[in-house]
């Protein structure tokens, strides 16, 4: 029977109700008395010097406190935003790193780049006024071609007259070099991974709120990490301690990624909210997401597969340029590298891998991780060329890999990881059993039969979460430490507070937390409530991406719990005269072994806070436990995920007939949210495939701006998902054996729909599509291979 | 500037507004009732979703001007009288058809709407009366088996009263 309560129950998320009945606090929701609203001027070009910004009429329009320039920014003196992450390039360079004012000063850089910012009594107010600036610039030629932006003589920073921000390098390149002199064949294949907006449904929105009394300062804001925010911010933009900055993020609306950074507009209104004495609030509408909010993906790869006679694989090499924007955004230069090349093993025994990545700088708008980060590009490249390859040598998908799945762990791959669990037959025979991957011939017949091509498409993914031991990721760059801290406060009656340094936007943190808590204590969830978000309750945190929540989160809420019952069991021994050695805790109560003598977990509690019979010699009243957990490995979850499409090859129109997942998330705490992660996980998998591409034309400008141009996946664009979450392998090295779902949709999903669909249009000759492979593309390829076959 | 009165979720309310002043933006900002969000600026995500004078509409497509003296359900008027989840809600609640929360308002509006039209809608009838709303955290599975779901308590609901 299914479990209706604790660790792997379904267990109804209780953060629904407020949600549910329109009552959910977002930051745009909250307002502060004699609040002030900024507008922000953004360039409309994407490269120009900025001779001059005349805000005099602007500043005499009704309603309008003041408009602030880049020259006010500078004036004061402030930091620009920083980088947390330097990659150390293949000669031994740190990457360039060129300064990113919180305001345009001298040039402006990308379609977006902030310029000026009115502010005013009304938010109507601000925007009516922006229009009166008058700004004069000079356009210079835009850098937009990752391709070409070495050598087109335009450089959107003076620091790097080349574009390049870094060349970057893993692998063995001579035992690469030698494997592929030595293949019997080799498989090629250049592609893009498509530009992608993360999109939130709720836009990015920022509000500052400054205590002169007490010289400190409020931030609330749209974040994923609030502590990231005020350990940024404060201490290299703005230089404000972190005991007189407190920032709140509240209710969050999705984040996948995009609220993870810290933005010029959240160090502008903490720092303006100063100069005015009121509190300044700016919140994002849509279009201005899309031209301020760090994008994702945007790759320019050529992949190579060394292969011996009997496909066994014998050297992987991948060249890649990503695409940095104009200016390194907080975690931007690790992705295409620590979370990109590392992952080039997937879930095979190639013995050498090589990666080169050039990141570079555009005059667009910065890049930087959105759901899955890195891991979603490195498995299109490998699950896409593996099936190219078994389509020149005539093999079936699944067996291809299957000849060269890794079967022993732990296994050190030539990239750097040590994955210490999986079984990557488990999901792969789950997956083509939940597809009826053997009956497909016969319904590929019944497609053609009505005119339509069908087609089936394989990926086998595999991905590093639990982001990360601290050691490990400071010598690779990361200018922080990557644990996660929980503080437990068990209350005098024996309730309990627990406070992560996670944050839930989506997540359901609330609910799946408060079951691992409640297993752990014995105690009846509704007695746990969930704290996050918030620098002035929590004692610190590193945030929430990366599928790290329950993995790094999780883990410190188990090892402050242990803490915890360690101290109860000293209360206990003295209440139960017993020998500490001899206490025992199990289902919420402390036991003498051997004995029916116990004491429920409430009257400890009781006693610790009311110490009239109390070994106050030895242990200090209370009971309250803070612990840091810091991981000692990645966590690998992995799985298999298998596309069926039919084309209709007179309009190129593709449609998902089926789509199934079986996932090895190791141990899972709520397995309908875990189902749900997954689900909007191959939803935006399947919007990269088939609908989304952030398109800039040449001149710079980003044509699919707005929900008008950028097609976000609609339900009618989707089918219902076949998802099953397999009984794993639990992770061998975090206390619950949890590994983490959040990201695994969406690194899975690209590289199945495309397979499904080049192997739809196989017998056209057609071997790759970029994504997304929109019905033009299709109805172009096919046109394409159409009168190729006919010239022969 | 002029002073609009509506009655919202059974209450009157007033406030003022100018000519340009959006619905969405006069419940949100003057009435001060924030479960009404907004998610772009084209019209497309729904998140705005309410029923003036009991139809679906996008809150940010009308001026409170128009809708002087209308009758506007919002979010905060869907649940019970006894403060329990309404049917569409409690749907949304059993069938895990959220996360964030933030595209939720406007579908469960739309959903209340589609099924007040069509009491038993198809899979393929649901997904394209939610073309108007976007969500970006559960890709639509757990909203559509929640408006299943809401579907058949009230095919039960109305059985029972017959």
């Amino acid at each position: 029977m299914a479990k209706d309560n604790g660790i792997g129950a379904s267990v109804k998320r209780r953060e629904d109700a407020r949600f549910l009945k329109g009552r959910g606090r977002y930051t745009d929701d909250m307002n502060r008395p004699g609040q002030t609203y900024a507008y922000i001027l953004r360039s409309w070009s994407a490269h120009a010097t900025l001779n001059s910004v005349d805000t005099s009429a602007a500043s005499a329009a009704d309603g309008v406190v003041r408009v602030f320039t880049g020259k006010d920014i500078e004036e004061a003196g402030l930091g620009g935003v920083p980088c947390g992450w330097e990659i150390t390039d293949k000669h031994g360079n740190p990457m360039k790193e060129p300064a990113h004012p919180i305001l345009a000063i001298g040039k402006v850089r990308h379609v977006g780049d902030p310029i000026a910012v009115v502010v005013a009594e009304s938010y109507q107010q601000a925007r009516d006024a922006a229009e009166l600036i008058e700004v004069d610039m000079t356009d210079l030629p835009a850098v937009v071609d990752m391709r070409t932006a070495e050598t087109i003589g335009s450089a959107v920073h003076d620091e790097a007259t080349d574009n390049l921000c870094y060349d970057w390098e893993l692998g063995d390149g001579e035992a690469t070099d030698k494997a592929f002199a030595e293949a019997a064949h080799v498989t090629t294949l250049e592609f893009i991974n498509n530009r992608l907006v993360a999109n939130p449904m709720e836009p990015r929105c920022a509000l500052g709120d400054y205590d002169e009394d007490a010289d400190h300062y409020t931030l609330y804001t749209t974040s994923q990490n609030p502590h990231v925010i005020r350990l940024l911010m404060g201490a290299f933009v703005l230089s404000i301690p972190e005991h007189k900055l407190r920032v709140y993020a509240p209710d969050v609306g999705g984040g996948f990624g995009t609220k993870i950074f810290h933005y010029a507009e959240e160090a502008f209104v903490t720092w303006a909210s100063a100069q005015l004495k009121r509190p300044v609030k700016w919140t994002s509408d849509r279009s201005e997401a899309f031209i301020s909010d760090a994008h994702g993906r945007d790759h320019v790869t050529k992949a190579e597969l060394a292969m011996d006679a009997e496909g066994k694989f014998l050297a992987l090499r991948a060249d890649t340029r990503a695409n940095m924007g104009a200016y390194l955004s907080t975690f931007a230069p690790c992705v295409p590298t620590w979370l990109h090349g590392t992952l080039l093993a997937g879930q095979y025994l190639t013995p050498a891998v090589h990666c080169r990545v050039r990141a570079m700088f555009t005059n667009t708008v910065p890049v930087d991780a959105y759901r899955g980060a890195g891991r979603p590009e490195a498995t299109y490249l490998l699950e896409r060329i593996i099936n190219k390859a078994a389509q020149e040598l005539g093999m079936d998908q699944a067996e291809l890999r299957r000849k060269n799945f890794i079967r022993s762990f732990p296994y050190d791959t030539p990239v750097a990881l040590q994955y210490d669990t999986g079984d990557y037959d488990a999901t792969l025979d789950a997956v083509l059993e939940m597809a009826d991957y053997k009956g497909f011939e016969a319904r590929k017949a019944e497609s053609a039969a009505r005119g339509k091509l069908r087609g089936i498409g394989l990926s086998c993914y595999i991905e590093a979460c639990g982001i990360a031991p601290s050691s490990l990721v400071g010598a690779l760059g990361a200018r922080a430490g990557l644990y996660e801290a929980a503080t437990i406060r068990v209350n005098p009656t024996g309730s309990v507070t627990v406070m992560t340094g996670s944050h839930s936007h989506g997540q359901g943190h609330e609910t799946s937390f408060a079951q691992v808590v409640s297993d752990a204590l014995g105690i009846p969830e509704d007695q746990i409530e969930i704290v996050h978000g918030d620098t002035d309750k929590i004692p610190f945190g590193m945030g929430t991406y990366g599928s790290r929540s329950l993995a790094v989160g999780g883990s410190a809420i188990v090892k402050a719990v242990d803490k915890v019952v360690a101290k109860g069991k000293k209360i206990a021994a003295h209440l139960l005269e017993a020998a500490e050695s001899d206490i025992i805790f199990e289902d919420g109560q402390y036991k003498v072994a051997g004995t029916d003598k116990a004491k429920a977990f409430a009257e400890v509690s009781l006693a610790a806070y009311v110490p009239h019979n109390y070994p106050i010699e030895e242990i200090e009243p209370g009971l309250e436990e803070t612990a840091f957990y810091d991981p000692k490995n990645f966590t690998y979850p992995a799985g298999s995920y298998l596309c069926e499409v039919e084309v209709d090859p007179e309009t190129g129109k593709v449609e998902i007939v089926a789509l199934s997942a079986s996932d090895d998330f190791g141990n899972v705490v709520n397995p309908m949210i875990v189902e749900g992660q997954v689900h909007g996980g191959l939803a935006q998998g399947i919007g990269q495939a088939m609908l989304e591409n952030a398109a800039y034309d040449e001149h710079g400008q980003l044509v699919s701006g707005s929900y008008m141009d950028y097609a976000m996946p609609l339900a009618s664009d989707l089918p219902s998902f076949n998802v099953e979450t397999a009984e794993g392998t639990p992770c061998t090295h975090n206390p619950l054996g949890v590994k983490g779902c959040g990201e695994a949709g969406a690194i899975g999903s690209p590289p199945a729909v495309v397979n499904a669909v080049v192997d739809a249009l196989r017998d056209y000759g057609i071997d790759h599509i970029d994504m997304p492979v929109t019905p033009l593309r299709v109805w172009t390829a096919i046109q394409e291979a159409s009168v190729k076959q006919a010239a022969e | 500037m002029s002073t609009i009165s509506i009655t919202v979720n059974g209450q009157q309310k007033s406030g003022t507004a100018q000519g340009n002043t959006l619905l969405v933006d006069f419940l949100r900002s003057e009435l001060k009732m924030t479960g009404t969000h907004v998610g772009c600026d084209t019209s497309q995500c729904g998140a705005c979703v309410v029923h003036v004078n009991g139809e679906s509409v996008k809150s940010c497509t009308v001026f409170a001007s128009a809708c002087d003296g209308a009758e506007v359900t919002t979010i905060e008027g869907m649940a019970n009288d006894d403060g329990t989840l309404g049917i569409v809600q409690q749907a949304f609640h059993e069938e895990h058809g959220l996360q964030c929360g933030f595209c939720t308002p406007g579908m469960v509006m739309s959903i209340a709407d589609i099924l007040r039209n069509n009491p038993q809608p198809t899979e393929a009838e649901i997904r394209e009366g939610l073309k108007g709303n976007i969500c970006r955290c559960t890709g639509y599975h757990n909203i559509v088996k929640a408006a299943q779901s809401a579907a058949a308590t009230m095919a039960g609901a109305r059985q029972a009263a017959e």
